[in-house]
């Protein structure tokens, strides 16, 4: 027998002795970031960068892959016994010496994640972790000009590919209300004088807005450089015109990150995206009605919110419960009780 | 169902009033719900797998005695712990706002031989939505009980106290087979009904995987201690099985405990439901520690009314509840638990003898003479 065969063997007489559990239920006890566990991860330190951001540095569990420059990862975080998930760039080199990683987060107004990361986050906590994902990278070709073009926490996963490689030529035009809101503030400044960026900070408080026709201005051989964004809508929007206008888009790479805003509506287009079928629905029908009522097979039980017989992943808008009002937004894993909930606004059942 | 109803003097209005007073109630909790409770279930059940892994543990040298003492003993309130405050009450959806994936109703799956799922549809939905409603909820008398004086008699319940003793020692089978309503589906054209057949399978993997795990796996690996070891499970469980059964029995059976005809709750409203739930359910009294092993289950009138708030909150709604039971002057049934074990052993023997002829009062021949 392989030894392959025998470890699956081995496991599969650990499950015989711990079920109903699995083996990692117990493993997970004593050594959560261990090899094959549900990826984790625990926070060993929290520097403060601005008033309102903070980095985190993290030990990820040992199936973490590795990231590339650029790249963000998504972590689930209890707040007040609550897990959400969010995703942060992240900031640190991808050859740091003691494997570990961190993510800057800022605090945003009513952000449960961020602000609860920035002010109360302490070492010792476990966070939930995804491997790292996205292509706002760096190519595999090293560029002769780099521009990147940042707007507040825009400037996290630029960060990232900053620390991490080291170009002929970059330039960077960060914009941010004012100088002490500028994250990384120092270290730039360290670039800026061992020569190895040329910066130019638009502090949109004292100096307006950028207006991407000043680029020419800021940057005159913008239209050469490979360029870089990341940043609010509003500034990634009218860099896409600016570079489609003259041209060249093709030399302008973009993230956006979407803040999960969901404008709770009363009532709205529901999508069961299991079966195909849309309909309309008003704010005061329950889910599981307009479900059945629109021929989907839905899960079922009490019908009055006690028996959770029903509950159905909610993939994108928000419902109401229409017990207490409360609104829930789509966040991976949220599931609902169809039978007290409402659509609030446009939203999608996984059925 | 009894003669008299014990809300007969509360208007309707007054009972949507209580409605909306035990609702203000369920807000409370669920806007205060956090951090605190989230720890809580998380140390209940870090607690529970370390006892059951140290007793397991202790029990493979369970051929001296005080080791086999030591170990049944934690295995058992392992056991307990894991059916009660944790399993029953994560299969309620109590935690599932924490939207842990690996402590929510969908996932969770119990220490017991009937699949979560199974239980799930037959006592959150069948038993919670229908409490105490004779012919639709099975829990009351499980199928195999006369458990109210209107009930018809038979013959058969004159074993009654017997069957529920034997259900006791063997409550987690009576449960699975409970949930796969066998009574009913033994007959041989509902035996091939594919959906039952499905579930009958379940059930079959999961007894196979109980009872590998307790009297084969175990066993086996604690060597020379096979005997004892397996002694020993099989006295956890039986320990944990009459634990539960009469825990269980004091949640509905008890004196002063209401049951309702199957057309009283047609139409029924939210404050009707809430007050059935009220009538239909009943405490047992005592320490911090009582309310755990129970599972919270102690405080069965509050579980009864909110099935899906944290347990752990329940003491404090029960002072709130029981305000408004004396408000609406009902009876809060409650009692230490010997006591209402008593009260509900005694009715199950009591049932099991064809009701007592009330009194017919013989015409007085002297006053008819006297009249004549």
């Amino acid at each position: 027998m392989t030894s392959a065969a025998l470890r699956s063997r081995a496991w599969k007489l650990l499950e015989m002795v711990t079920t109903p559990l699995l083996p990692s239920d117990y493993l997970d006890l004593v050594s959560p970031l261990r090899a094959g566990a549900d990826l984790r991860g625990r926070i060993e330190a929290v520097h403060p960068e601005t008033g309102d951001a903070a980095t985190i540095v993290i030990r990820p569990g040992r199936g973490w892959r590795g990231h590339t420059a650029g790249q963000y990862v998504r972590i689930g975080v209890d707040v007040d016994g609550v897990r959400l998930w969010r995703a942060y760039s992240i900031t640190s080199p991808t050859n740091r010496q003691d494997g570990r990683v961190t993510i800057t987060v800022k605090a945003i107004p009513d952000g449960k994640v961020s602000n609860h990361l920035v002010r109360r986050a302490k070492p010792g906590m476990l966070i939930q972790l995804n491997q790292p994902t996205g292509d706002f990278v760096l190519p595999q070709a090293k560029p002769a000009k780099v521009l990147y073009l940042t707007a507040g926490s825009g400037i996290t996963p630029v960060m990232g590919m900053l620390r991490d490689i080291e170009f002929d030529d970059v330039v960077m035009v960060h914009c941010a209300p004012q100088p002490q809101d500028v994250i990384f503030r120092n270290e730039l400044h360290d670039l800026v004088a061992d020569k190895k960026l040329r910066l130019t900070e638009v502090h949109t408080d004292t100096d307006g807005m950028l207006d991407i026709a000043r680029l020419d201005e800021l940057v005159p051989d913008w239209a050469e450089r490979e360029t870089w964004a990341c940043g609010p809508a509003g500034l990634l929007d009218a860099a896409e015109k600016h570079w489609a206008d003259h041209g060249v888009q093709e030399r302008l790479h973009t993230e956006r990150f979407r803040p999960s805003i969901v404008v709770a509506g009363d009532g709205g287009e529901v999508t069961f995206s299991a079966t195909g079928k849309t309909v309309d629905a008003d704010g005061a029908t329950p889910l599981l009605d307009i479900g059945e009522e629109a021929g989907v097979l839905m899960p079922s039980g009490c019908r009055m919110g006690i028996c959770f017989g029903c509950v159905t992943p909610l993939k994108a808008g928000a419902v109401r419960d229409l017990r207490t009002g409360e609104i829930t937004a789509a966040e991976p894993g949220v599931l609902i009780q169809t039978c007290v909930s409402a659509a609030a606004g446009p939203c999608d059942i996984e059925r | 169902m009894t003669a008299i109803d014990p809300a007969a003097h509360l208007t309707a209005e007054q009972i949507e009033e209580l409605g909306r007073e035990l609702d203000a109630i369920r807000d409370e909790v669920i806007a205060g719900r956090g951090e605190k409770d989230a720890a809580y279930i998380r140390k209940v059940i870090s607690a529970q797998r370390k006892l059951e892994l140290v007793s397991r543990g202790v029990l493979l040298f369970s051929i001296f005695p005080p080791a086999w003492l030591l170990g049944t003993a934690g295995l058992s309130v392992a056991k307990i712990m894991d059916n009660m405050e944790i399993g029953h009450n994560v299969l309620h959806g109590q935690w599932d706002w924490m939207r842990d994936p690996k402590i929510h109703s969908t996932t969770w799956e119990w220490d017991h031989v009937s699949p979560s799922e199974q239980w799930r549809h037959s006592h959150n939905e069948l038993h919670h939505t229908y409490t105490n409603v004779i012919g639709k909820d099975n829990d009351l008398g499980y199928g195999i009980m006369r458990v109210d004086e209107d009930q018809k008699w038979h013959p058969f319940h004159l074993g009654q106290p017997l069957w529920n003793f034997l259900n006791a020692c063997f409550f987690e089978y009576g449960i699975a087979a409970y949930d796969l309503e066998l009574g009913k589906n033994l007959h041989k054209r509902r035996r091939k009904n594919p959906e039952f057949r499905a579930r009958a399978k379940a059930v079959g993997r999961k007894i196979r995987k109980q009872v590998l795990k307790d009297y084969v796996i175990h066993p086996l690996l604690s060597g020379p201690s096979f005997l004892t070891t397996l002694a020993a499970t099989f006295t956890a469980n039986l320990v944990r099985n009459i634990w539960s059964h009469s825990v269980i029995m004091c949640g509905h059976f008890p004196e002063g405990v209401q049951v309702f005809e199957r057309r009283s709750i047609k139409g029924e409203t939210r404050g009707q439901w809430y007050l059935r739930q009220m009538m239909g359910s009943a405490n047992i009294s005592g320490s911090k520690a009582m309310h755990f092993m129970t599972g919270n289950l102690s405080h069965q009138i509050e579980h009864h009314l909110f099935p899906d708030l944290p347990s752990n909150r329940y003491a404090e709604v029960a002072v709130k509840v029981r305000a408004l039971f004396e408000k609406y002057e009902l009876e809060y049934v409650t009692g230490p638990l010997p006591k209402q074990v008593f009260s509900a052993w005694h009715k199950v023997f009591r049932l099991s003898l064809p009701n007592k002829k009330p009194k017919v009062k013989t015409p007085d021949r002297e006053q008819e003479l006297v009249a004549a």
